[in-house]
C-alpha cells in the first residue's frame, strides 16, 4: 500500500461522479445526459434496455413491454449517433452496462467515433462485458458460458492495441451481492471470473505473453457496498490485497502499477425498502463511505442509486438528490485531504485478513472444480447465491437482521416526497415502442440490403473460423446491421443458452421459533388440502418477458417448496404463451408470476387471456414484483388474484394467502 | 374442475388432445378413494398408439438428461414424431413439497401440439420412479408416438425406469468414473443403450466411450452383458448443447426398437405391469397382504396371468386386494 498515514498536502482528485442513466429513445436519452453533465457529473453511465442487452430489435415478440423502459434502445448506428449528439467522444468517459452485446456496442461506438473523426485510440470508458455474473444474477446472457468467455477476450484482445484506454470488462461482484451473496462470496466469484478471463485470454493466443500485464491491467472491478459499511470497506481493502497477489503469481505482472485494483461503484440497492423510503437517503450515503473512506481502497467511480430505487425508475431529481451526497462527501469535507485513515488499525487489519483467508479458499474450491465456467455449468455458484439469499430474507422475516421500517420502528409522519405515489418515479410513455418499431422498418428499408448481408455473413464467418469478433462487427455497424440481426448471426453459430437456476437443490436451514411454528402450521394446512385435492398442491412460478430480476421468483419457489407445495420452476426469460403451456400441461393449482423491469401491464394480460383460452381459467394466477399501485388495481381488474410488491418481505404471509387462494378455486 | 367422463376423456387423449391430457394426468394423480374407480375406468379405455415406444433416460445428477431430452425431442419432432415427455423428480423434502427444475432446462416451442411435458414428483417413493409413473406413462403412451422418461439415478440405487420403458438410456457424463466401476463390478444393471454426454469435452468424452466399450467387452468375456444376443449394448457420444450425435442416438432407439421386436416389447411390458401391479398391492397392504394371498412368487403368477389375460394392472391389483380384505375376514387373522 502506497501512503504512509502522513497527512496530505494537497487534496485528492474526486473519483468519477456518475449516473446511471437511459430510456425511451437515443434522443431523450442524449438530452439527458446532456443535463446530467451540466450538473457536475463526471462520466457517462449508459443504461440500455433490455431487447438492446438481450440481442432483440424492437419489433421481436420477445421486445414487447420492454423497448425503452430501463434503458435506451440502441438498435443500429443512427441510434448510436443520436445518444451521443453533440457530445465530442473524444472528451467522454462512457461507461456501458452491456455484456451479451457487448462487442456489437462497442463496435457501434467505435463506428460513431469515427463518424466525428475522433481517433478510437483516445476512446474512453468501460463495456461492462462480464458474462459470469449475467449467469449468476443479471440474466442478460446469451451464448453459452465457454462461447462467451470467447468474445469476452475478443474484446479484451481488440482494445489493447487498438483502444488503449479502453476498459474492455468490468468484472462484477456488484450484481453478486444484489443476488443475496455474502462479501467473502462477492470476493471470491468475482475474482474467480478474473481469473477465468484471464485464462481464457492467455490461453487464447490473440496477445503475446509479455502483453500479459497490459491485459491485466486493463481489467477493472464494479463493486458492492452494503448497509455494514465497516465490513464493506474492510471487503474493498481485501479485494486490493487478494488482486495484487494474483496477479503477480498467477500472472506474473511486476509492474505493481498494472496489478492496482481498479474499480467502480454502485452502492446496494437490494437492501432499499419500499416501507418509508425516504430513509433509502442515508442508507445510500453510508454506503458509500465503504468506498471512499479508505484512500488506499477507493472507488475510481461512483454511481448511486436513488431514495426511490424500490419504487420504480428514479426521475432526474431523484437522482440529482443522489449526485450531490456524492458531491458533498468529496468536496464539502475533508476527506479528501488524508492519506489512508485506517493503515495501522488493527481491527481493520484483522478483518481484512479473516476475508482474505476465507475468500481464497473459496477460490480454491473454485478451482478445484475446474474451472468458473464449470462452477456456472453445474449451478454450483448460482446455488450458494440462491442459498444466501434464503437466509438473508429469513433474518429479516424473524427481526434477526433490522431493517428500519420494515421490521422495527414501523410507526411515523406520513412522508410529504410519498403524498401521490404514481408520480413519484419515471414512467416511459407507451408510444415509446411503436415508435420504436417503426423507426426500425424505416431503417431497414433505407439501408443497402446487399451490404448487411455482406457484412453478416462475414461476421458469422468470422465467428465460425473462431476469429475475432470486433472487426467484422464495427464493418456491420458501419453497414447499418441491426442489434438483433447481429445477435442472430452469433446466435446461429453459438447457440442458446439457458443458465442452471441454483433453486432445485437449494438447501434452506429450518430454523426455531415462531416463524418456524408458522411454517409448521402451514404444512399441517398443506396436508389437508392434498386430501382434499386429492394430490400434492402443485404450483408454476416463472418470469415472462426479458426481465432477468430472478430474486423474487427464486425465494417464491424455495418458500413454496419448504412449506409443501411441488414447484414447477420455470425460471426467465419465457412467453406468456410457454407459461401456459406450462400451467396446463403440469396440471399446477396456482400461476406464480414475478416481474420487476416494468412490463406487467403488457405481459400479464396476456397471461391471464391465454389461461382463459386454454380453458384453465379457474387456475388463479399471483403477480409479483415493481408494480406500482394503480397498475396492481388495474392487473386486479384484469383477472389477477393477487399482487405483491418488495413491501411484502414476509414470505410466511404470502404462502397462507397461496394455501388460502388453492384452497378456495377448489371449493369454487 | 370438471370430472370427464372417463370415455370421452380416453377419445380425446387418443387425438392428442393437450386438454384431455392433462385432465388425465391429474386424475391418475388423485389418490382419493373415490377417484380410484374413474382411473381404472379412464386406464381401462386407453389403447397406446401403434408402434410407439417408450425410452427411458436415467443416469447421476447433472449429466445432462434434461438438456438431451429437449434435444432428443425436437429430433424426433423433427422426424415426424409426437413426443410425451415425463421429467421424474426425485427432489423432495421432509414438508412433502418438491422443486421440479428439469422443464426449466427444456425450452419447447409452445405451439407444438405433438409435444407434452409434465413433471412428477417422487414423493418419498424410493426407486427413483414416482408412484403415479407408470399410470401417467399409459396415458402419454395413448396420445404421443414416443414417450421419453427422465429420471435421476445410478448405481445401487435402484432405478425403477426399466419397468416402464421399452428401452432404457444410461446418460452420464466424461469423469464419471464412478458409473464405470459400478458397471464393471456388476453393480449396475446394464441399460440397452450407453450415452455419453457433453461430448464437446472432446477427448475427455472420447475416453469415456472407449472406457466404457472396453468394460462391456470384459464383460461380454464372461457372459455378463447383454441379455439377449441380438442386442449389442451401443456406446454413444453426443452433446446435448450442441445437439451432436442426437440423430445416431435416434436411430439406435429404431434400431433397439427393430431388435427387440413387438414380441419382445410386448414381454417387458408386461414384466413391467407385473411388477407394478405388484408394489400396488404392496403400497395398499404391505408385506402381510403377500403373505396372506400365498407369497411373492404366488402372486406374481396370479398377476401375469391376469394379465395376460387382458386385464389391467390397477384393476388386478384391486382384486387382489378385495381378496386380500376376504381372506383376512373370514380367517380372522389380526
Ligand atoms: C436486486 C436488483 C437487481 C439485481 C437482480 C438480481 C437477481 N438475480 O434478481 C441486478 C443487479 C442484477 C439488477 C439488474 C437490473 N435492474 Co434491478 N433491481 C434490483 C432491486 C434493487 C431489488 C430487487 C430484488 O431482488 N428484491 C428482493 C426480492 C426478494 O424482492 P422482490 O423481487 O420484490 O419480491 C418480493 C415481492 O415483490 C414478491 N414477489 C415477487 N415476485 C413474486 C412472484 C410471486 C409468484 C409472488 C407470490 C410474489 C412475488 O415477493 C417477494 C418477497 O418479498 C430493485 C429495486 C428494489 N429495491 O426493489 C431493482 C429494480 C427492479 N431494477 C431495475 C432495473 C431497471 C434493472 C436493470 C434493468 C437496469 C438496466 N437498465 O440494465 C438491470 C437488468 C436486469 C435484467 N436482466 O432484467 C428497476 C426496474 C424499474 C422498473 N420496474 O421500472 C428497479 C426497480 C430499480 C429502479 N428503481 O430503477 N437489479
Ligand atoms: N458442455 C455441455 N454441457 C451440457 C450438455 N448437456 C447438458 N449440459 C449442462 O449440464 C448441466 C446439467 O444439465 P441437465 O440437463 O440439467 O442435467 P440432468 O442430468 O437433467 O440433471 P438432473 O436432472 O439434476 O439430474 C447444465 O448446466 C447443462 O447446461 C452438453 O452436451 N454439453
Ligand atoms: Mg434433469
Amino acid at each position: 500500500m502506497s501512503s504512509n498515514g502522513a497527512r496530505a498536502t494537497q487534496r485528492d482528485r474526486p473519483w468519477i461522479m456518475r449516473t446511471y442513466a437511459g430510456h425511451s429513445t437515443a434522443k431523450a436519452s442524449n438530452e439527458l445526459y446532456r443535463t446530467n453533465l451540466a450538473k457536475g457529473q463526471t462520466g457517462l453511465s449508459v443504461a440500455f434496455d433490455l431487447p438492446t442487452q438481450t440481442g432483440y430489435d424492437p419489433d421481436h415478440v420477445l421486445s414487447q413491454g420492454e423497448v425503452g423502459k430501463v434503458g435506451v434502445p440502441v438498435s443500429h448506428i443512427g441510434d448510436m449517433r443520436g445518444l451521443f449528439d453533440q457530445l465530442p467522444l473524444d472528451q467522454m468517459n462512457t461507461s456501458m452496462t452491456i455484456n451479451a452485446t457487448a462487442p456489437w456496442l462497442l463496435a457501434l461506438y467505435i463506428a460513431v467515433a469515427e463518424d466525428q473523426g475522433v481517433d478510437r485510440k483516445l476512446l474512453q470508458g468501460t463495456t461492462q462485458n462480464d458474462l459470469i455474473k449475467e449467469y449468476l444474477s443479471r440474466g442478460t446472457y446469451i451464448f453459452p458460458p465457454a462461447a462467451s468467455l470467447k468474445l469476452t477476450a475478443d474484446v479484451v484482445a481488440y482494445t489493447v492495441n487498438e483502444v488503449p484506454k479502453w476498459n474492455p470488462v468490468n468484472v462484477c461482484s456488484y450484481h453478486l451481492q444484489e443476488a443475496g451473496a455474502t462479501p467473502v462470496q462477492e470476493l471470491a466469484y468475482a475474482l474467480a471470473t478474473a481469473i477465468g478471463l484471464l485464462d481464457t485470454v492467455r490461453a487464447g493466443g490473440q496477445v503475446s505473453e509479455d502483453q500479459m500485464p497490459q491485459v491485466v491491467g486493463r481489467i477493472s472491478f464494479f463493486v458492492n457496498a452494503g448497509i455494514r459499511f465497516v465490513e464493506e470497506m474492510c471487503k474493498m481493502r481485501a479485494f486490493t490485497e487478494l488482486w495484487d497477489r494474483i496477479t503477480h503469481e498467477r500472472y506474473g505482472v511486476e509492474n505493481p502499477k498494472f496489478r492496482r485494483f481498479r474499480y467502480g461503484v454502485q452502492v446496494n440497492s437490494l437492501g432499499l425498502t419500499e416501507q418509508q423510503p425516504e430513509n433509502n437517503i442515508i442508507r445510500i450515503v453510508l454506503e458509500m463511505l465503504a468506498v471512499t473512506l479508505s484512500k488506499d481502497a477507493r472507488a475510481r467511480a461512483v454511481q448511486l442509486p436513488a431514495w426511490n430505487e424500490a419504487l420504480g425508475l428514479p426521475r432526474p431529481w431523484d437522482q440529482q438528490w443522489s449526485l450531490r451526497a456524492q458531491q458533498i462527501l468529496a468536496y464539502e469535507t475533508d476527506l479528501l485531504t488524508y492519506a489512508d485513515i485506517f493503515n495501522g488499525s488493527d481491527v481493520v487489519t484483522d478483518r481484512v485478513r479473516k476475508m482474505v483467508e476465507e475468500a481464497s479458499q473459496e477460490i480454491e474450491d473454485i478451482q478445484a472444480r475446474g474451472s468458473v465456467v464449470e462452477a456456472i455449468e453445474s449451478g454450483y455458484l448460482k446455488q450458494r447465491l440462491v442459498e444466501s439469499n434464503a437466509e438473508r430474507l429469513r433474518a429479516i422475516e424473524r427481526g434477526e437482521q433490522v431493517v428500519v421500517g420494515v421490521n422495527k420502528y414501523l410507526e411515523g409522519a406520513d412522508s410529504p416526497l410519498m403524498t401521490d405515489r404514481d408520480s413519484a418515479i419515471m414512467t416511459v410513455g407507451s408510444g415509446v415502442e411503436q415508435e420504436a418499431i417503426a423507426a426500425i422498418k424505416t431503417w431497414r428499408e433505407q439501408r443497402d440490403g446487399a451490404a448487411v448481408e455482406k457484412a453478416l455473413a462475414e461476421l458469422r464467418e468470422a465467428v465460425k473460423r473462431g476469429g475475432n469478433v470486433m472487426p467484422p462487427s464495427i464493418a456491420a455497424a458501419k453497414a447499418g446491421v441491426t442489434t438483433g440481426e447481429w445477435a442472430q448471426a452469433l446466435r446461429e453459430v453459438l447457440g442458446e443458452y439457458r443458465a442452471p437456476t441454483g433453486v432445485a437443490g437449494a438447501r434452506v436451514s429450518e430454523g426455531e421459533g415462531d416463524s418456524q411454528k408458522t411454517v409448521e402450521g402451514l404444512r399441517a394446512r398443506m396436508d389437508v388440502l392434498e386430501k382434499k385435492l386429492g394430490r400434492r398442491p402443485k404450483m408454476l412460478v416463472g418470469k415472462p418477458g426479458l426481465d432477468g430480476h430472478s430474486n423474487g421468483a427464486e425465494q417464491i419457489a424455495l418458500k413454496a417448496r419448504d412449506v409443501g407445495f411441488e414447484v414447477v420452476y420455470e425460471g426467465i426469460r419465457v412467453t406468456p404463451e410457454q407459461l401456459v403451456a406450462s400451467a396446463l400441461e403440469e396440471g399446477v393449482h396456482v400461476i406464480g408470476i414475478s416481474i420487476l423491469s416494468g412490463s406487467h401491464l403488457e405481459l400479464v394480460p396476456q397471461v391471464v387471456e391465454r389461461a382463459r383460452e386454454a380453458g384453465i381459467a379457474s387456475v388463479p394466477i399471483v403477480v409479483g414484483g415493481i408494480i406500482p399501485v394503480s397498475d396492481a388495481r388495474r392487473l386486479e381488474n384484469s383477472g389477477v388474484a393477487r399482487v405483491y410488491t418488495p413491501k411484502d418481505f414476509e414470505l410466511n404471509t404470502i404462502m397462507g394467502d397461496l394455501v388460502e387462494l388453492v384452497q378456495s378455486s377448489a371449493e369454487a | 374442475m370438471s370430472e370427464a367422463d372417463p370415455a370421452a376423456l380416453a377419445e380425446r387423449i387418443a387425438a392428442a388432445e393437450k386438454a384431455a391430457v392433462a385432465q388425465a394426468l391429474n386424475l391418475i394423480e388423485d389418490r382419493r378413494q373415490r377417484s380410484q374407480g374413474r382411473i381404472e375406468a379412464l386406464l381401462g379405455r386407453l389403447r397406446e398408439r401403434a408402434g410407439m415406444q417408450r425410452v427411458g433416460l436415467t443416469g447421476p445428477p447433472g449429466g445432462g438428461k434434461s438438456t438431451l431430452t429437449a434435444a432428443l425431442a425436437r429430433e424426433l419432432r423433427e422426424r415426424g414424431d409426437t413426443v410425451g415427455v415425463l421429467a421424474v423428480d426425485p427432489s423432495s423434502t421432509r414438508s412433502g413439497g418438491a422443486l421440479l427444475g428439469d422443464r426449466a432446462r427444456m425450452s419447447f416451442d409452445p405451439a407444438d401440439q405433438g409435444l407434452f411435458v409434465r413433471s412428477l414428483a417422487t414423493a418419498g417413493d424410493t426407486g427413483g420412479l414416482a408412484y403415479a409413473a407408470h399410470a401417467v406413462t399409459e396415458v402419454l403412451s395413448a396420445a404421443y408416438d414416443r414417450v421419453v422418461i427422465e429420471t435421476t439415478g445410478v448405481g445401487q440405487t435402484e432405478t425403477d425406469v426399466e419397468h416402464v420403458a421399452d428401452t432404457i438410456c444410461l446418460v452420464i457424463q466424461p469423469g464419471s468414473g464412478d458409473v464405470l466401476q459400478f458397471i464393471k463390478a456388476g453393480i449396475m444393471e446394464i441399460p440397452d443403450v450407453l450415452v455419453v454426454n457433453k461430448g464437446d469435452h472432446g477427448a475427455l468424452a472420447q475416453r469415456a466411450a472407449s472406457d466404457l466399450a472396453g468394460a462391456l467387452d470384459a464383460l461380454r468375456g464372461v457372459g455378463m452383458a447383454e441379455a439377449g444376443d441380438d442386442w449389442r449394448v451401443p456406446v454413444l457420444v453426443t452433446s446435448a448443447r450442441d445437439r451432436t450425435g442426437i440423430d445416431a442416438l435416434v436411430d439406435t432407439l429404431d434400431a433397439h426398437r427393430a431388435a427387440q421386436g413387438a414380441a419382445g416389447q410386448r414381454e417387458r411390458r408386461r414384466e413391467g405391469e407385473t411388477h407394478w401391479t405388484l408394489s400396488l398391492l404392496l403400497r395398499r397392504h404391505g408385506e402381510h397382504g403377500l403373505e396372506v394371498l400365498g407369497g411373492r412368487t404366488e402372486v406374481a403368477g396370479r398377476i401375469r396371468a391376469a394379465l395376460d389375460a387382458g386385464a389391467i394392472p390397477i384393476a388386478v391389483s384391486a382384486d387382489l386386494g378385495r381378496d386380500y380384505l376376504r381372506r383376512v375376514a373370514s380367517a380372522g387373522i389380526d
